[in-house]
């Protein structure tokens, strides 16, 4: 009796662990393709050229200098705006407003805007600041980009800060510090790496996003610097070239797609290998 | 002896002379509530100046929340108050006018678990100090290696001050935070169970340490072990179900307690 169940529940577990890892190969298997297909595609259209000259016309030899310093350009100014307003919110829910119920109430609203469609950030941005000022701008772009880092830091800051142990913030206070000391000092020192990972990921996430800049920074054929006029970037121009029906363009779409890639992938390991420190010490 | 103190700790010292002591914090009436929950009923307690106070009793008795009140430890967490008195030098702790970091910067406190700040040996002290004196650099030196020998652990760490405090073991990161506390030169040290998470030899140089902080400092103590309240006390609380069931000399209560309760608990027949 007791061989006959330990059989059937043998079956039963191989049964199991085959479809598992049938469903982990599909989920890999695609992973490797994109990846595969990136640097097929990609990797023979890197070259100096595409770090120093400008997007071309169509049938001519070019760059991507335009859109990847559009890009780092946006990217950096939304995470210049985001980051310091994610901080302090994420610090007053995990630190001064703790108990408050506004703090739920924000927690709430902070996770649906989380998980929000960046095409509806986008649109946002456009009502509110390109038909207002009546024209495309880079401002615009790193402005929509802005409002989808700050939920992303919010919430990794009220984790990383919650993470902390109240005992340290006891031991601090026992010995007459002021709360502002507490946080600065001993707070953010032991939720730091969880932080900076945060905005790592923040980073990360909008350095791909399209949606958001079509509506706001549109795109930009040539070089420009200008915080308020059209700007391009590295999504806008992948979305422009990939359609179009010129190989060149096409092959630098996929050049500029495993350039985002790369740096994503960059970003990633850098945050992972900050939160390996942090479970060090 | 009673026959059924037998198996109560040894106590070594003889009774402590009561004239000329000092009332240093006097608890009068003390009622606390965690929300609805009623946890310490009209405590009235002395502390006296320049002596060990030992709080004992059961878990959940109300030793360690009677400990968090004395530096409004409590005022942390939203729906715990305090009712009563506690007189510290005259002036009430309770008074809602009363600045929380100069408090607690004058009456310090050592927890259960080692809680050092993830900075230097030397930081973790050092930090505690600027708070309230502006100090040269060598007058901060001087400070952190005074507390660090107070502390006992000066040759063990001298040569790495630098070291992040958290690479310390749990004996000497108990013994750093004791330094901390000593550093900013508080008047009352209230120690939470400070021995409850280390071995015998860390706990044996505490209570050296204990001994050697009462000769200027009011130390209040929590903990489970009664040995240890024996060993390091002159005076003891019994506490049961958020009251204080006896107070006095350790002498007396470990030798000849007035109530039952007492005697049950310091012979080892319920707790």
């Amino acid at each position: 009796m007791r061989a006959k169940l330990y059989a059937r529940r043998r079956r039963r577990n191989a049964v199991a662990m085959s479809l598992s890892l049938v469903a982990t190969a599909i989920g890999l298997g695609w992973l490797v393709l994109i990846l595969g297909a990136l640097l097929w595609q990609g990797l023979s259209g890197v070259s100096l050229k595409v770090f120093t000259e400008m997007t071309p016309p169509p049938g001519s030899d070019g760059g991507l200098l335009n859109p990847i310093v559009g890009s780092l350009i946006m990217t950096g100014l939304a995470v210049l705006i985001g980051t310091p307003v994610g901080i302090l919110a994420g610090t007053y829910m995990a630190e001064y407003g703790r108990y408050a119920r506004t703090t739920s109430v924000v927690r709430f609203i902070n996770d649906i805007l989380l998980s929000a469609p960046s095409i509806i950030v986008g649109l946002f941005i456009y009502e509110i600041a390109v038909a207002t000022m009546g024209h495309f701008s880079a401002l615009a772009g790193a402005l929509a980009l802005a409002v989808i880092v700050v939920p992303v830091v919010i919430r990794t800051t009220e984790d990383m800060l919650l993470l902390v142990p109240n005992a340290l913030r006891e031991a601090a206070a026992a010995l007459g510090m002021p709360r502002a000391y507490i946080i600065r000092h001993v707070a953010y020192r032991a939720a730091k790496a969880g932080i900076v990972t945060g905005v790592l990921l923040a980073i990360a996430r909008i350095s791909g996003e399209t949606a958001p800049l079509l509506f706001t920074a549109l795109n930009n054929q040539f070089w420009s610097t200008n915080l308020n006029a059209p700007m391009a970037s590295l999504p806008a121009v992948i979305f422009q070239f990939a359609l179009s029906p010129y190989a060149d363009w096409q092959k630098l779409a996929w050049t500029g797609a495993l350039i985002i890639t790369l740096a994503v992938l960059t970003l990633s390991i850098l945050a992972r290998a900050l939160t390996a420190t942090r479970r060090q010490s | 002896m009673n026959v059924a103190m037998v198996n109560a700790p040894q106590v070594d010292r003889a009774a402590t002379d009561k004239a000329g002591l000092r009332e240093r914090i006097s608890i009068r009436k003390l009622d606390f509530y965690y929300g609805e929950g009623h946890a310490l009923k009209a405590i009235s307690l002395p502390l006296y100046d320049r002596k060990v106070t030992a709080f004992i009793g059961p878990s959940g008795c109300g030793k360690s929340t009677l400990l968090r009140v004395l530096n409004r430890m409590y005022d942390l967490y939203p729906n715990q108050r305090a009712e009563g008195e506690v007189l510290f030098d005259g002036a009430n702790v309770l008074a809602p006018k009363q600045d929380l970091n100069l408090l607690r910067s004058r009456i310090g406190m050592v927890f259960q678990k080692p809680t050092p700040f993830p900075m230097t040996i030397y930081d973790n002290i050092a930090f505690g100090i600027r708070l309230y004196e502006r100090l040269s650099k060598s007058d901060v030196d001087g400070r952190v290696e005074e507390s660090l020998k107070r502390a006992g652990l000066w040759n063990e760490v001298k040569d790495k001050l630098q070291a992040n405090g958290l690479s310390l073991s749990g004996g000497q990161q108990q013994r750093l935070c004791i330094a901390r506390t000593v550093a900013v030169r508080p008047e009352v040290i209230l120690l939470d169970e400070p021995c409850s998470a280390l071995d015998p030899i860390s706990t044996a140089k505490i209570e050296e340490l204990i001994e050697e902080l009462k000769a200027d400092y009011t130390i209040v103590i929590v903990t489970h072990n009664m040995q240890q309240a024996a060993r390091v006390s002159e005076f003891t609380a019994f506490m049961y179900l958020g009251e204080l069931i006896e107070f006095g000399d350790t002498q007396k209560i470990f030798t000849s307690p007035n109530d039952s309760r007492t005697q049950d608990y310091i012979t080892g027949r319920f707790g």
